[in-house]
């Protein structure tokens, strides 16, 4: 990014995709910088003058609205709250003792820890796995816009946009549709939510406990099971015409929908149009124990050859006919937290795979090369040169994240909004420090701002050794 | 492994990255097919946005969006000429702009001149200085919103479009020193003791000389900060009224009622973002450098 590196003072904005890869060779230029380090030479005594007068402004702005108000929120931190937000007395570290034993603030700093455990790590991660897939990809430039967009978005306008994704009903909300969809497709667990026994001589039970014929049923004789209920304009297609069963070793029977479309049919009989209903689970149940249970075919048909002897009851078990997979409350007290991350994932995995990605193309490709042809598999450049040439980069980017996540307010903030109710088990620390401002509490507001400062410290010392470091 | 390789330096082909490899031997067909399904599903929640802000909100309790790909009589634009006409939404997307630009323009020309003196101006505590606002970069801006709102009652303009732009300005400034300092030390020595041997003034060195070759990281740094205010939301959720509260404080009280006022947050969404995306696909590479550098921050 250095002037004196030939590059062009105020070249036009570039546009188009392209300039992400132009970015990122340029990999902001934190080696020019060292190079060019100034070394001003002994200023003329009238230019000092000048130095305040340059910096005024700059000092008049830091000192009004960064450094009096960390100092009057260390001081106030230490002072219990009146009702209406005056001060009523010195308390010393009460207000910080507080935070860690009020339920909800408590709940904030949990929230604030899983954070801080599961989204650095997580977005790093999914950076590198971008970064490394996409480094040979020749349409890179364009992922990396893709996935780079959101960081431009405001969190209010990515939580409007989650929010038809977090949808309860499954109509509205893209999330549940596509678990639904998914659900449906690998389970058939309940495969006839609507069908019921066709009347109670036959069958005791209910959709929960599943349904127990009255009577046993010895080897050899076939059973007739008639229910009915089921959906005949749009059968399932796991459903056909049944066909009457005959007598054979163990038990056998038909599980059929005794009724068909029109009326007609014989009641009790396997009736020309009435559908067998395959897939059903059927039990066979001897002294209330499950002893056997196989599945019928789509004409309704099932059989237990095995039992040959004794006399059995059977079972149409609950798990045929719960009520259908209605998809998660996403934003719900036990998912919100994980929900409000997925949004967070979606702004900042561009942001980390970018820097990771300019990191990669500043390392030498003469060391992975020779590293080949001496026979090194993908693995070991990987883990030898790649790896080591590549943590400074990762370390920016896990702190960068990690100061982020523990200020994270805006993307929480509308997301409990758009959720209401119970959202307040998704609270993190900026949130509570909002809410206590917004109630006039200012001294427990106060303390939770200092403890976010002291939090950020190691951080700060980072930057500045790092800036040190460049420097010598 | 180790012949092909080989053949490769040989031929004098560029590297092949592990991706490369993973895409020879999986005949390359899954990797691209993984990474489009991943860009899909990035793009998808602002296109399902984008089309939801078209659709006729009656719509939205009968299903989703993508109802509206099927069927296209759903899409109309009456979202977006209620919006237009709604006063509160119009005078908060203007105040959205009345505060982004001062904001923006402030923090370059304060930073700039703050810059040039730590970069090219010998002064007593001059390192001490730089390395305070280095501390202060990481300082997160919920420390400052009870003292600078009293602050601001004291002054009498709490509640002012001021008031939040003051507030921006401030916590802008570290990231702006310290970006534009570093830029301005990269200025060739040469060129800035030829000015002064002829008598340039210091102001005059700065205007015509610094800016002018600094408008790369000026620019990064107006981009980053320009997008930063647009999308803030708690700094005006604090310091903002009624009469001054930007597009995102204006949303964000709808969001309760989120159902019944769809036909206000979707197309109100997509207002507010678009400013933001166009000028990122236009100026992307300036906003890339400005989001790398601020990496710190």
């Amino acid at each position: 990014m250095s002037v004196a590196e030939g590059e062009p003072a105020a070249g036009a904005p570039a546009v188009g995709s392209s300039v992400l890869l132009e970015a990122e060779r340029r990999t902001t230029g934190r080696g020019a910088r060292r190079r060019h380090a100034p070394r001003p030479g002994g200023a003329p005594g009238e230019r000092r003058w000048l130095a305040w007068l340059f910096l005024l402004p700059a000092i008049v702005m830091l000192g009004a609205i960064l450094l009096y108000p960390l100092i009057y929120s260390i001081v106030r931190s230490l002072f219990s709250d009146t009702p209406t937000g005056a001060v009523r007395s010195f308390v010393g570290l009460h207000n910080y003792g507080a935070i860690f034993t009020d339920s909800r603030s408590l709940q904030a700093v949990k929230n604030n820890v899983y954070w801080i455990v599961v989204v650095p790590t997580l977005i790093t991660i999914v950076g590198l796995i971008f970064a490394v897939l996409t480094e040979r990809i020749r349409w890179s430039a364009v992922f990396k816009t893709v996935l780079f967009m959101p960081m431009a978005i405001s969190a209010l306008a990515s939580g409007i946009t989650f929010s038809l994704i977090y949808a309860d009903q499954p109509t509205r909300g893209l999330g549940n549709a596509v678990a639904i969809g998914i659900h449906d497709t690998f389970s058939s667990s309940h495969p006839y939510p609507s069908v019921h026994p066709r009347d109670t001589a036959v069958f005791g039970g209910s959709p929960k406990a599943g349904y127990t014929t009255h009577q046993s049923y010895p080897a050899g004789s076939p059973v007739l099971l008639p229910v009915v209920g089921l959906n005949l304009t749009h059968p399932p297609s796991s459903t056909a015409q049944a066909t009457a069963p005959t007598s054979g070793t163990g038990i056998s029977g038909v599980v059929w929908n005794d009724f068909r479309l029109g009326g007609g049919g014989k009641p009790g009989a396997v009736d020309l149009g009435e559908r067998g209903l395959g897939g059903m689970p059927v039990q066979a149940v001897q002294n209330g124990k499950v002893v056997a249970s196989t599945t019928s075919a789509s004409n309704g048909q099932f059989s237990f050859p095995s039992l040959n002897s004794g006399s059995y009851q059977l079972r149409l078990p609950s798990s045929a006919f719960g009520q259908p997979f209605n998809g998660y409350s996403w934003l719900g007290a036990s998912l919100i937290t994980p929900a409000i991350m997925v949004v967070y994932l979606w702004i900042y995995a561009g942001f980390a795979m970018v820097l990771i990605a300019a990191g990669m193309a500043a390392i030498p490709r003469d060391a992975l090369e020779a590293a080949r042809v001496d026979g090194a598999t993908e693995w070991q450049v990987f883990r030898r040169i790649t790896a080591p040439l590549l943590a400074p980069v990762l370390v920016v980017v896990f702190v960068t994240l990690a100061i982020n996540v523990l200020k994270v307010f805006d993307v929480v903030y509308v997301l409990q909004q758009v959720a209401g109710g119970s959202a307040g088990v998704a609270d993190v620390l900026a949130v509570t420090l909002f809410r206590d401002f917004g109630n006039q509490q200012y001294g427990l507001a106060s303390a939770i701002g200092v403890l976010l400062v002291l939090l950020v410290v190691p951080a700060m010392i980072l930057n500045i050794r790092r800036f040190r470091r460049d420097q010598t | 492994m180790t012949s092909l390789a080989g053949t490769d330096i040989v031929t004098g082909s560029i590297r092949r990255g592990p991706a490369a490899r993973i895409a020879a031997r999986t005949g390359g067909g899954a990797l691209r097919i993984f990474l489009i399904v991943v860009a899909l599903i990035w793009l998808v929640p602002t296109l399902g946005l984008l089309v939801e802000s078209f659709r006729n909100p009656a719509q939205y309790a009968n299903g989703g969006w993508w109802q509206a790909i099927l069927h296209p009589a759903q899409l109309t634009v009456s979202n977006y000429s209620a919006l237009l006409k709604n006063s509160s939404i119009t005078t908060a997307l203007r105040n959205t702009v009345f505060i982004s630009v001062p904001a923006t323009v402030l923090v370059i020309l304060i930073g700039a001149a703050a810059g040039y003196a730590f970069a090219w101006i010998d002064f007593p505590g001059r390192d001490l200085l730089f390395l305070l606002v280095i501390g202060l970069l990481v300082i997160p801006i919920q420390i400052a919103l009870i003292p600078v709102s009293k602050l601001y009652t004291t002054l009498g303009i709490s509640g002012s479009l001021l008031s939040v732009i003051l507030f921006h300005v401030g916590f802008g400034l570290p990231f702006a020193i310290f970006l534009l300092r570093n830029y301005f030390a990269g200025i060739p020595r040469d060129l800035l003791e030829a000015a002064r041997m002829d008598g340039a003034s210091e102001a005059r060195i700065f205007f015509r000389i610094v800016l002018p070759l600094g408008m790369p990281a000026v620019a990064s740094l107006g981009i980053f900060q320009f997008l930063w205010v647009w999308n803030d939301l708690l700094v005006a959720l604090v310091f903002a009224n009624q009469s001054s509260q930007p597009i995102t404080v204006a949303l964000i009280d709808q969001t309760r009622q989120f159902g019944s006022s769809i036909d206000i947050l979707a197309p109100g969404a997509f207002l507010s973002l678009i400013i933001p995306l166009v000028v990122f696909l236009a100026f992307q590479r300036f906003f890339v450098e400005g989001v790398m550098a601020g990496s710190v921050k």
